[in-house]
């Protein structure tokens, strides 16, 4: 309590190790969230989720309804996908995803019918709290809910009440860190009641005693709206928490850390601890899934940027085409603009507009040239201010980790913990030499997997090669074996005709060859 | 001065104040030849580390039981060539058993480590300042100690200068010994810490 | 002449026993084989394609141990094999013999195969299945692009194709800035 009010008038030192304050940029904090309209067409790429894809369960020229399966999920880590809409499916071929690569993802083509008809096949299941936490489970499973906050890991898996790491607390992550994405932040102020309701399926599911709803301080409003449906329901189990406004902040480890003190060790998950995570978005989805059945078929996105003429808080139906909603907010020419999926410090700038929004999408930027600044394509020498080190969160030495990617130094760079890297930018952030440190642990990390695959490969193929090696010797042997064998069969049976003939000499030889 | 005192003083000068290294300037090969790589720095430090106690100690026992009794100072080089030769030989075949790739690392400069000039150099100082037994071995002990500080820390200034821009000119070895160079003014300010 | 007797008696006694300990100590520290033989094979990516001369990648690595060869003649490695095993020797870096190629496995063109089974036989990691007179087939994801399968095939039905790129395996490029290229340059004159 102290500590909170303390933290509300600024007294207290930063809330973890290193971080940045950036320009917020929340001009849509205001704007309450609109409703996409419907597009012509809804692209459904079919791996919106951290895992395998998705195998389709649907032809060509087939009927789905909103929310009916329409790709199944595929392995463990997985998550499957759901019709957005009511409509005909039209085509099943690859198009381009929001990745940085600007591949492309086999994705399900559907024409809205406009009748927008739900598929009723999960009962809602208002009695809950009677229910089996397994069940419960299974039914976030079935609903293709994965984390809205940009990750999309799929939820299931951390809802699973394992005795061995009892969940003690719930965060509830309202932090929203980036700059201009306000769509957690609109949320919280207009469902409140919702994503509390959320947060009790979630502590009925996992056994958790307490909760702690974070939010920084730049969300009063969201902050009091909370509030008021804690005090309503009278539960103090329930704790609001009121944090400095700091990047990245919203990070898993990082608002552990701010909240509890306590660090998730590298390579541990927050339950390791006895806490877990969820973000806004997805605590409404869990509680639409169990108490409506809805699987998820839209989210909430911001569209914002100096490019955007309206910008605003969108509820936009998956696998709607980014041009459209662009367009929905007055951005039709996209000449001289980047645009962003996701926020402007971890989002991945995109090529162009034609690409579907995913599960993970949790903002669209479009941002001038001349405001983006192009900093970093003139990279200059480091200076070693330092400046780097005091403000990486996991508290990594990034100019001389970013040295040993560039160079190759592959193992050099995963001792100095490369893999503990967050990427979260704030490291290009504040260097003053423009080195875009991240993209260099980007492409460490990669030429590392790569490399990994590549040794776990080769390793494969001379277990395989020895193993075809030791199956020649072996028939070789065993032909040798028979050969001999063969050989002293002969032998006697020639020693035998021999006898034979000194006894018959009319007995005609029976002739054998090797 | 209390004997733990005075054995802190000799450490403490042979490992930082008179630096073989960097003040005395011996042992300059094997400083520039493995300090590519920390690794075997750090193997090349423990094999000097082994040699350089034992030969101090088995050459004070060979000046103090042969050489004077018999009159044959004259000998001196040789015996003591010859103690860090078969301790060399030694420490060798040991690597080979023990790492082999630190074997293959350290090539032709674990045989030289018996021209190291800085392995013979401790064993002549030892007689010279007519250390007893027990200081000779810490004396000798001290400088490895001092030689391997020096051989890591530059191993690790050279790993950061692989990935360093540096003007074509100044690459490699020029590099190397400008650093090295920079390094022992450093450790120049060492001098005066022990008062005699 | 005292001092003379005394001087090579000490010297000869005190080199014979020096002779002796290290006798014993080489008869203690003997090694059987080569370990380093195996980091290096471990380091190699295991086609047992014979483009570096040997019958597959363990002689290789024998060889390459004992410096009989030199740490540049494994093609589907690569540089970055070559880097490693010249960083694990503590050898100069040497150009590789033959252009690196992008990474590619066989295809056997179904309609066309016969069934002879000499492709079968030689695959070095078994990654052809198929039985006499029925058509073979390449497993795609443990064919290692020796193109050994080439040369036996009587009716030339297989293709090399290069391997499909996957999104999972994608990875960031460097970023393209002056300094980043600069750090390509200097790798690559490892070369020259």
């Amino acid at each position: 309590m102290i500590k909170s009010l303390l933290n509300t008038l600024g007294f207290t030192s930063p809330p973890f190790d290193g971080g940045i304050t950036p320009n917020m940029c929340k001009w849509t904090e205001g704007s309450s969230i609109k409703t996409c309209p419907l597009p012509p067409v809804l692209i459904v790429p079919l791996k919106q989720h951290i895992g395998q894809p998705c195998t389709p369960l649907v032809k060509i020229g087939d009927l789905v309804l909103r929310g009916q399966k329409i790709a199944k999920a595929e392995g463990y880590l997985s998550a499957p996908v759901h019709a957005p809409t009511s409509g005909k499916v039209i085509k099943i071929e690859e198009h381009a995803i929001p990745h940085p690569s600007g591949m492309g993802m086999v994705s399900i083509f559907i024409e809205p019918d406009g009748k927008d008809q739900r598929d009723m096949l999960l009962d809602p299941m208002t009695n809950w709290l009677q229910r089996d936490p397994a069940e419960l489970r299974e039914r976030v499973r079935m609903c293709g809910i994965v984390g809205l906050g940009g990750a999309a890991f799929p939820t299931f898996i951390k809802l699973l009440k394992d005795q061995r790491h009892p969940i003690e607390t719930v965060i509830l992550n309202g932090i929203e860190c980036e700059p201009f994405l306000t769509n957690d932040h609109r949320l919280m102020v207009e469902n409140s009641a919702t994503i509390l309701h959320g947060l009790h399926i979630v502590m009925h599911m996992l056994g958790a005693k307490k909760a702690i709803i974070a939010i920084e301080d730049n969300k009063i409003d969201a902050v009091q709206a909370m509030r008021e449906n804690v005090d309503l329901l009278g539960d103090d189990l329930i704790r609001v928490e009121v944090l400095p406004t700091r990047y990245p902040q919203g990070s898993e480890k990082q608002l552990i850390e701010s909240l509890t003190g306590k660090q998730v060790p590298a390579g541990k998950l927050p339950m390791h601890i006895g806490v877990l995570c969820q973000n806004i978005g997805t605590v409404k989805a869990i509680d639409d899934a169990v108490m409506l059945g809805h699987a998820i078929t839209e989210r909430v996105i911001t569209v914002s940027g100096d490019a955007v003429p309206n910008p605003a808080n969108m509820l936009v139906r998956l696998g709607t085409s980014m041009r459209f909603i662009y367009a929905q907010c007055g951005l039709e020419k996209f000449d001289n603009i980047q645009i962003l999926h996701g926020g402007p410090m971890m989002g991945e700038r995109l090529r162009h507009p034609d690409i579907p929004v995913i599960k993970s999408s949790t903002g669209l930027l479009a941002i001038s040239d001349a405001r983006m600044k192009v900093a970093h394509q003139v990279e200059e020498p480091c200076i070693r201010c330092g400046h780097c080190s005091e403000v990486c969160p996991v508290n990594l030495v990034p100019n001389l980790l970013a040295d040993h990617c560039r160079n190759d130094q592959l193992e050099r760079a995963a001792n100095y913990d490369l893999f503990d890297c967050i990427e979260c930018g704030a490291c290009s952030y504040v260097c003053p030499s423009h080195i875009p440190l991240v993209h260099y642990f980007r492409y460490g990390k990669g030429q590392t997997a790569q490399m990994r695959r590549e040794q776990s490969f080769a390793e494969v193929s001379r277990l395989r090669s020895e193993g075809r090696d030791a199956r020649l010797q072996r028939e070789k042997d065993e032909k040798a074996a028979k050969r001999r064998k063969l050989r002293a069969t002969l032998r006697s049976e020639s020693v035998l005709n021999t006898a034979n003939e000194e006894k018959t000499a009319t007995q005609p030889k029976t002739e054998v060859n090797d | 001065m209390s004997a733990m005192g005075e054995f802190a003083v000799i450490l403490l000068s042979a490992v930082l104040v008179n630096n073989y290294v960097l003040t005395k300037f011996l042992g300059i090969c094997p400083f520039l030849g493995v300090s590519g790589k920390t690794e075997t720095a750090i193997g090349m430090s423990f094999a000097v580390m082994f040699v350089m106690t034992l030969a101090s100690t088995a050459s004070w026992l060979v000046q103090r039981y042969i050489l004077i009794p018999l009159d044959l100072l004259y000998l001196q080089t040789i015996f003591f060539i010859l103690i860090i030769a078969t301790l060399v030989q030694f420490i060798e075949m040991m690597i080979h058993k023990v790492s082999p790739v630190l074997y293959q690392g350290l090539g032709i400069y674990l045989p030289l480590i018996t021209t190291n000039c800085a392995v013979l150099g401790v064993a002549l100082l030892n007689v010279q300042q007519e250390n007893t037994f027990i200081t000779s071995a810490l004396y000798g002990f001290g400088a490895a100690l001092g030689f391997a500080l020096v051989l890591v820390l530059f191993s690790g200034l050279r790993e950061r200068m692989e990935g360093a821009p540096i003007p074509d000119a100044f690459k490699g070895s020029a590099v190397s010994l400008i650093t090295a160079g920079m390094m022992s003014l450093a450790f120049l300010g060492f001098s005066g810490l022990v008062k005699v | 002449m005292e001092q003379l007797l005394y001087a090579i008696l000490s010297l000869g006694t005190f080199a014979f026993i020096a002779g002796i300990t290290l006798a014993i100590a080489s008869k203690a520290f003997h090694i059987e084989g080569d370990p380093l033989a195996d980091k290096i094979d471990a380091l190699l990516p295991q086609t047992q394609c014979g483009q570096c001369g040997y019958p597959g990648c363990r002689p290789y690595a024998d060889a390459v141990a004992k410096l009989e060869v030199n740490v540049n003649h494994c093609v589907p490695g690569g540089e970055r094999t070559m880097l490693s095993i010249a960083d694990l020797m503590g050898v100069e870096p040497k150009a590789l013999d033959e252009e690196e190629s992008v990474p590619v496995v066989a295809f056997v063109r179904e309609d066309e195969c016969i069934g002879c089974t000499l492709c079968i036989k030689a695959c070095p990691v078994d990654a052809i299945i198929g039985a006499p007179k029925q058509y073979h087939t390449v497993v795609a994801d443990q064919c290692t692009g020796c193109v050994l399968c080439l040369e036996p095939c009587p009716v030339d039905c297989i293709d090399m194709i290069q391997k499909p790129e996957l999104l999972e395996h994608w990875s960031w490029p460097l970023p393209e800035t002056h300094r980043a290229q600069l750090g390509a340059e200097r790798r690559e004159s490892h070369h020259d």
